[in-house]
């Protein structure tokens, strides 16, 4: 017999097979097929391939999140588009406009369950490794045959194990950990390959907290992500969902393709310089640049932490005359919740501009986009040339701590100075 | 799909991602012809008027990074690029250009060998490249069945349309 990964454990179930190897090819089923308002070409493939019946709309997901709500006419057009199709195929779970990001929305509405296969058009869908599902994101024309088939093709993956020990320092956050991992492993770091994150300090670490790390396995090159479910997975799951969930274990003489252990005892906040992820550097050797725009969102970085810690941060005081914070919670859960415990009142009153659930400027839609030469430090996860507006504007990825320490003194600066 | 793939070499950097391969600012395009003029527009702006049908793109490591894009795949396919031959590529792109019917393949430190001009002959079921110029060839890595058989068929979407007719 051989030994397995729990992700093979799941795509074998998936597959109906009695177990699959790293390499192989097989057609699996998929749990959950998500499609983001970018990609009305999936519904043109689908038609275009001759598709007229949805295989199982229960198990469809539409969220309107990168342009929610819709900044132009085209944008509108393509939300109409979906929704109508939506309407009439049957499918249950539509997330408009004012729902949320949909990493953060799908959970929430316990469509994410440990041993699952969920495929959505958009990379970062390795976030769900949090609970212990299997997550990978594709183009149009593949979510369209799985709106067909119910099924894909997918190459097993080889798993990566990341160990990570030590206790995190005050000011520094799960955001740190993995721009850190980045720079060490690089962008191509974990090609077609699967990131296993485990060790005392994931341990550690909230729900929340293991989202942003297995979101961001992608920006090195991983198809997937995988924490093994515990005690607060469970939790999680089970406050959201009605399902019982089945976990799936690693056989203990598992061969990882790869092994990396850190110490994050001793980490210092991190940035990533412009214009690549892996250019991360610890805050005391980053550049004290001006900071035009603080950016505190999205499905990495926009969860009640990440507002907890900023309001913790601005409460009572005032961000710089010069810079300007924009906060967008990534969802509308999120948003209740940091209302409720004031967190809202205390960034507005400290200066900050909200808006509505969804994306925001991280893919430069709209709600905060960068004019040229103009530098923003964000709490978002990409910081390609013109991601957020302007190709002449510069971005510094940073844990939500960093920005708002940032927009306090409108300069680049180390959370723990001012917590 | 033709056994062998015959072409002349244009060579790439490596993390060549889909914003070069097709500049975003061309996304609202949706004619086939018209996507194609701009294909690699972002890394070699004159590549179009240097390239013939049947030519092979050749590429260091982690081609068609970035966005998850589909209209960098479309642009290479009606640009009728004849082959992608990288040190790795991306695996949204990889999948996507699978789907379209580009036929790709993964060849260790092959950017590093072939010249821009050399004439190549990529042989997809056998996982080599001849490099008819130098007379050298290249092992790479093989397709899994599978993927050849979608290639073969020129792409996914055939192969779905032909299923579902067959259905009705
Ligand atoms: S928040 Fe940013 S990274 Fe996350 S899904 Fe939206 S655009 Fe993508």
């Amino acid at each position: 017999m051989r030994w397995l990964h729990a992700l093979e454990k799941i795509l074998s179930r998936a597959a109906g097979k009695k177990e699959v190897r790293a390499g192989e090819i097989v057609n699996a089923k998929v749990d959950l097929a998500e499609v983001n308002d970018l990609y009305l070409q999936v519904i043109s493939s689908f038609c275009e391939m001759g598709g007229t019946k949805v295989w199982d709309p229960e198990k469809v997901a539409f969220v309107l999140d990168h342009y929610a709500p819709a900044p132009s006419i085209k944008s509108a057009a393509n939300q109409k588009k979906m929704r109508e199709f939506v309407w009439e195929q049957g499918i249950p779970h539509l997330f408009d406009i004012n729902a949320g990001v949909c990493h953060q929305v799908m959970p929430e509405a316990g469509l994410v369950w440990p041993g699952m296969l969920l495929v959505a058009t958009d990379s970062h869908t390795t976030t769900h490794g949090a609970f212990g599902a299997f997550g990978t994101g594709v183009g149009a024309t593949d979510l369209a045959t799985i709106l067909i088939s119910g099924e894909l093709w997918f190459r097993v993956p080889e798993v990566i194990k990341i160990r990570l020990e030590g206790e995190l320092q005050p000011g520094t956050m799960a955001k740190d950990v993995v721009l850190y991992l980045i720079s060490e492993l690089g962008t191509d770091g974990a090609v077609y390959k699967a990131i296993e994150y485990t060790g005392p300090t994931v341990a550690a670490m909230s729900v929340a907290e293991r989202m942003v790390i297995c979101n961001m396995a992608v920006e090195m090159g991983a198809k997937t992500s995988y924490i093994r479910p515990d005690k607060k997975t469970l939790v999680y799951i089970k406050k959201h969902s009605k399902r019982d969930p089945v976990v799936f274990d690693t056989d203990p003489a598992y061969q990882y393709s790869d092994y990396h252990s850190f110490d994050v005892s001793n980490l210092e906040p991190q940035v990533a310089l412009p214009h690549s992820v892996d250019k991360s550097v610890p805050i005391s050797a980053a550049p004290a640049v001006k900071a035009n725009q603080c950016f505190i969102g999205t499905c990495t970085g926009g969860r009640v932490e990440d507002f907890a810690i900023a309001a913790k941060i601005l409460a009572g005081k005032r961000i710089h005359s010069q810079t300007r914070l924009v906060v967008i919670p990534a969802s509308q859960q999120v948003l209740l919740e940091c209302m409720k415990l004031g967190y809202i009142q205390s960034l507005i009153e400290a200066g900050a501009t909200i808006s509505t659930p969804g994306c925001g400027p991280c893919l430069g839609a709209h709600e905060g986009v960068l004019a040229p030469g103009e530098v923003c430090v964000s709490a978002s996860n990409r910081n390609f040339p013109g991601r957020m507006g302007s190709t002449e504007a510069s971005i510094y990825l940073t844990s939500p701590a960093t920005v708002a320490a940032t927009a306090l003194a409108g300069v680049l600066t180390d959370p723990r100075a001012v917590l | 799909m033709q056994k062998t793939i015959k072409g002349k070499a244009h060579v790439f950097g490596p993390n060549i991602d889909t914003d070069q391969i097709y500049p975003g600012r061309y996304l609202e395009l949706t004619r086939p012809e018209d996507i194609a003029a701009h294909a690699l527009e972002g890394a070699d702006p004159n590549f179009m008027r240097g390239m013939a049908p049947g030519d092979i793109v050749v590429s260091e490591r982690n081609f068609g990074c970035g966005s998850s894009r589909e209209h960098a795949a479309i642009a290479l396919k009606h640009a009728q690029v004849g082959a992608v031959v990288a040190e790795s590529f991306a695996r949204i792109f990889f999948r996507n250009a699978i789907n379209l019917g580009v036929p790709l393949m993964v060849v260790p430190g092959i950017a590093s060998k072939v010249f821009p001009g050399d004439e190549l002959e990529v042989d997809l079921a056998e996982g080599k490249v001849q490099n008819l110029t130098k007379k050298e060839m290249y092992r790479g890595e093989q397709l899994a069945d599978h993927v050849l058989e979608i290639l073969a068929h020129g792409g996914i979407k055939p192969i779905f349309r032909k299923r579902l007719s067959r259905e009705l």
